[in-house]
């Protein structure tokens, strides 16, 4: 707004706006307080703000966990793996249907989001027979093409309107230019295209790592992520906040970050283009 | 522009995508369906193929499928509400000119980042525990009982949990229609001597409608599949079972394949009827 | 060289004709422009010219070789399009060098070229910037010279002064006619703007619905209109038509007198009507007049100085040979 607004009402919107923001903010700000206090400070009455002892016990604690630095494996593998084999089959299909758009593009892009919305209950039992015939249970290769079909349509949708936007009369111009399609996709189009690319690869990391039901239930061990370690702290004995906070932090830190510089895409990418 | 050639590759580029689609989505649903029509318990070793509607009639007249369908709608409808209302409000506040908003952004905006299982334990352990969560130092504090939040209130701990983790995704998404809302808009309407309210009432908000019906929409085709939430939380006790959940424990915890894939057809027709508004919004605006 | 002939070039959009058969030679050296109100298929030609759209029936030659399905690249023929179309992720030097690359010349001459283009077109500070962080005016020189490096035997322009300001737009008018002027060169040019069209072409093509309504140098098309379309279509403010009884008295169906060969009288003139809206130029003033057996208003020009205001009656006397006929088809009478 070109509009002068007062100092005072500015300070006022400042102190309301962090009020609420560290408000929301403070359950992460909690555990990753408590990811560096003793188990006994963890739970000490009343609650420790800052002064405490500040250690790296817990990190130690659950990096020595045989599981953690397995289960940090298959996340990455898993979330790596399921975004790019889906950019691999998505980006030839919006490339084509956003730059040779045929009749019935529209209704292909409309079915292949409906597929998105399909509730996993109306699949699990089927999904548990196919991945123990081919023995793949508990298999990072089964959660890896398992989270590419659910998240492709967001990736063929995101890369969809990405292209979309890349004016027909550059390509034109490039063409007029002596570019051949290989020169035109090599010079032109990629280098146009590969900031979509980019956001779409970091929203669909962070979709893929944050799923939590087949995940969950088609893993035991072997090629369980962080999801599942986590929830394998559900039914703990004894003390272990600490501890519990340290291996959150852990888990959730890379996707934090990521999911920062994604802020704009994420709109994007989840309503379909629907909110701009 | 477009020849033939180009046409007939570009077919040749979508195969793929629509190929592994087509048989994700049909292959398991129509086993899925198949199974709903028998009577299907690895168990008890019982594989009777053909039983006709048995399977929906004694699922949809369990009291288990009422209550978990009043379940599944108190919660998605109470989350949808916080969520909406907080919304509006953060997005509204957020757009006000302030010191550091980029910053405030960042903190309103990370719960959505937030892996379910890790919200829900830090939630369960460290907030609503009876003995060591803050919720009940803070009861201490103000000299009341604590209180076992899981246990007494399970479902509103449920919805606090994920209404906590979806209000920074309702907010972003407000937030950024808000601001695509015309400062002239406003400035004329000030001009024409509404105030504040009414221009929130006959400016804003209707501005802001298709933003929140996107936003009812998506949020409910994730939040009708609350999972991990429930898992790691109550594990479906305490009447916090959804449909979801019913049908869950109906097929891998007490295996009874047929009773489950006939909940889960149900499941897949309920969320249908909601995917269909949203496929008319979004097709509306592929046309623009 | 760049001569470029249409013979019977036709264009459908599925069964939708945009161009019925259609017949034009443009010679080397010529400035022609394509002009005619949206949707006349002026671009539409444009294109075809430019092998950016297959012609559905008929033959492009271009030097007396047949183009008619040579690819765009083929046809050596550079083009500027309306949104410039630059490559937002190379530099402005790169912009420029790319047909070059893409022809695969050394890199001495591509060089050579690009300090020359650059030098011409005032670019030479600006080369290692982005096409965004250039102002509308230099992305128009940007798209200029890439397609001048090319040394093309025509160039195309697609509308390429409309996302301009109006200020810009009269400056870069000039400097595309100086470098016609200097190049010697092919210039084929669309826009639907009749100034743009009069000031700059030697030959203007005047286009509705894919059909050629009058081919010319623009004092032909203003002096003899072959028809009414084309007749209100050029010259600014337009021609004033009349029809009924005036116009029969000039044996024909309808009359044209542009407001420039109307004369402001003291009395006894030829229309008698009323000053409505005036618009003061400065140097000229244009009245529309009101006159009662007429429907439409009527535009005069009158100088600068003409002390008459709204209401009041105005005497007009027209320049007797300045006056157009046009039959009951809207063809020009001899």
């Amino acid at each position: 707004m070109a509009r002068a607004i007062t100092t005072q009402k500015k300070i006022m919107w400042t102190v309301l706006s962090w009020g609420i923001g560290l408000l929301i903010f403070f359950p992460i700000m909690w555990t990753f307080l408590t990811s560096f206090k003793t188990e006994a400070t963890a739970i000490s009455d009343p609650p420790v703000w800052f002064f405490f002892d500040w250690t790296l016990e817990n990190y130690a604690a659950v990096l020595e966990r045989s599981n953690y630095p397995l289960a940090l494996t298959n996340s990455i593998v898993i979330a790596l793996g399921s975004t790019l084999l889906g950019i691999l089959i998505a980006v030839p299909a919006a490339w084509a249907m956003a730059f040779v758009p045929g009749k019935r593009t529209k209704d292909v892009l409309l079915w292949m989001l409906s597929t998105k919305m399909l509730p996993a209950v109306g699949v699990l039992y089927p999904l548990v027979l196919i991945a123990k015939y081919f023995d793949i249970m508990d298999s990072r290769i089964l959660l890896v093409m398992i989270l590419m079909l659910i998240n492709l349509p967001i990736i063929v949708w995101m890369l969809y309107t990405y292209f979309r936007e890349i004016p027909g009369e550059i390509l034109e111009a490039a063409r007029m230019d002596g570019a051949n399609l290989k020169n035109e996709i090599i010079y032109v189009l990629t280098p146009m295209a590969l900031p979509g690319i980019a956001s779409t690869i970091l929203l669909n990391i962070i979709l893929a790592w944050n799923e939590a039901f087949w995940t969950i239930i088609l893993t035991t061990v072997n090629a369980a992520p962080l999801t599942k370690f986590i929830a394998s702290f559900s039914a703990p004995e004894g003390l272990f906040y600490a501890k519990l906070s340290a291996a959150s932090i852990m888990a959730i830190a890379p996707i934090l970050i990521m999911g920062w510089f994604s802020q704009k895409q994420l709109v994007r990418g989840l309503t379909f283009g629907a909110v701009k | 522009m477009a020849t033939e050639h180009s046409r007939s590759s570009a077919r040749l580029m979508i195969a793929p995508a629509v190929f592994v689609l087509l048989v994700w989505m049909l292959v398991p649903l129509i086993m899925t369906l198949y199974f709903s029509f028998a009577d299907y318990r690895p168990l008890r070793a019982t594989f009777e193929t053909w039983i006709g509607f048995d399977n929906y009639a004694s699922f949809l007249t369990s009291s288990s499928f009422l209550s978990s369908i009043g379940t599944t709608l108190w919660m998605v409808g109470s989350i949808l509400m916080i969520t909406i209302v907080g919304g509006v409000l953060l997005a509204l506040l957020l757009d006000r000119p302030m010191f550091g908003q980029g910053i405030v952004r960042i903190l309103v905006i990370a719960p959505f980042f937030v892996m379910p299982t890790v919200s829900a334990l830090v939630w369960k352990n460290m907030f609503f525990n009876v003995d060591n969560g803050l919720f009940s130092y803070l009861f201490k504090f103000f000299g009341a009982q604590p209180f076992d939040f899981l246990s007494q209130l399970p479902l509103f701990s449920i919805v606090v949990i994920v209404a906590w983790q979806w209000l920074p995704f309702a907010t972003l998404i407000l937030l950024t229609a808000v601001q695509s809302l015309s400062s002239e808009q406003l400035e004329a309407a000030e001009m024409d001597g509404a105030p504040a309210l009414s221009r929130f009432w006959y400016i804003i908000l209707p501005h802001l409608s298709r933003a929140i019906t996107v936003v009812i929409l998506i949020q409910t085709i994730f939040l009708l599949s609350i999972f991990a939430e429930i898992f790691v939380t109550t594990n479906g006790a305490f009447g916090t079972r959804t449909l979801t959940y019913l049908v869950y424990q109906r097929v891998l915890e007490s295996q009874n394949i047929g009773l489950g894939s006939a909940g889960g057809i149900i499941a897949v027709i309920l969320a249908n009827i909601v995917a269909i508004f949203l496929m008319r919004i979004v097709g509306k605006n592929l046309d623009n | 060289m760049g001569r470029i002939t249409l013979d019977k070039v036709q264009k459908k959009f599925g069964e939708a004709e945009v161009i019925p058969p259609l017949d034009l030679t443009i010679e080397d050296g010529e400035f022609v422009v394509f002009v005619g109100p949206s949707g006349c298929g002026k671009s539409t030609l444009l294109r075809l010219i430019a092998g950016l759209e297959d012609v559905t029936n008929g033959e492009i030659r271009i030097d007396g070789n047949p183009a008619t399905n040579l690819p765009p690249a083929k046809r050596g023929l550079a083009m500027v399009f309306q949104s410039y179309a630059l490559y937002p992720h190379m530099s402005v030097r790169k912009n420029i060098a790319f047909p070059m690359k893409m022809a695969g010349m050394d890199q001495a001459e591509q060089d050579r070229r690009i300090t020359k283009a650059a030098e011409a077109l005032n670019l030479t500070d600006y080369l290692d910037r982005r096409p965004g962080q250039l102002s509308g005016g230099q992305r128009q020189r940007v798209a200029i010279g890439r397609a001048i490096v090319r040394e093309p035997a025509a160039f195309l322009f697609d509308e390429p002064l409309s996302n301009l300001d109006a200020a810009l737009r009269v400056g870069m008018r000039m400097e595309i006619s100086e470098l016609h002027a200097k190049l010697q060169t092919t210039m084929v040019y669309v826009t639907h703007d009749q100034v743009e069209a009069m000031t700059m072409a030697d030959k203007i093509v005047v286009l509705r619905a894919g059909h050629i309504e009058q081919v010319g140098s623009p004092l032909e098309l203003y002096h003899s209109p072959r028809n009414t379309f084309v007749a209100s279509f050029i010259g600014s403010p337009k021609m004033n038509l009349l029809t009924g009884d005036i116009a029969r008295s000039h044996d024909a169906t309808t009359i044209g007198i542009r407001p420039e060969h109307l004369d402001v009288v003291e009395r006894d003139g030829t229309f008698v009507g009323r000053v409505g809206v005036s618009e003061h130029l400065g140097s000229d003033t244009f009245f529309h007049v009101h006159i009662p057996q007429m429907e439409e208003p009527m535009t005069v020009r009158a100088g600068g100085e003409v002390g008459l205001r709204h209401g009041d009656t105005i005497h007009l006397h027209p320049q007797a040979d300045k006056i157009h006929r046009f039959d009951a088809q809207g063809l020009r009478v001899a």
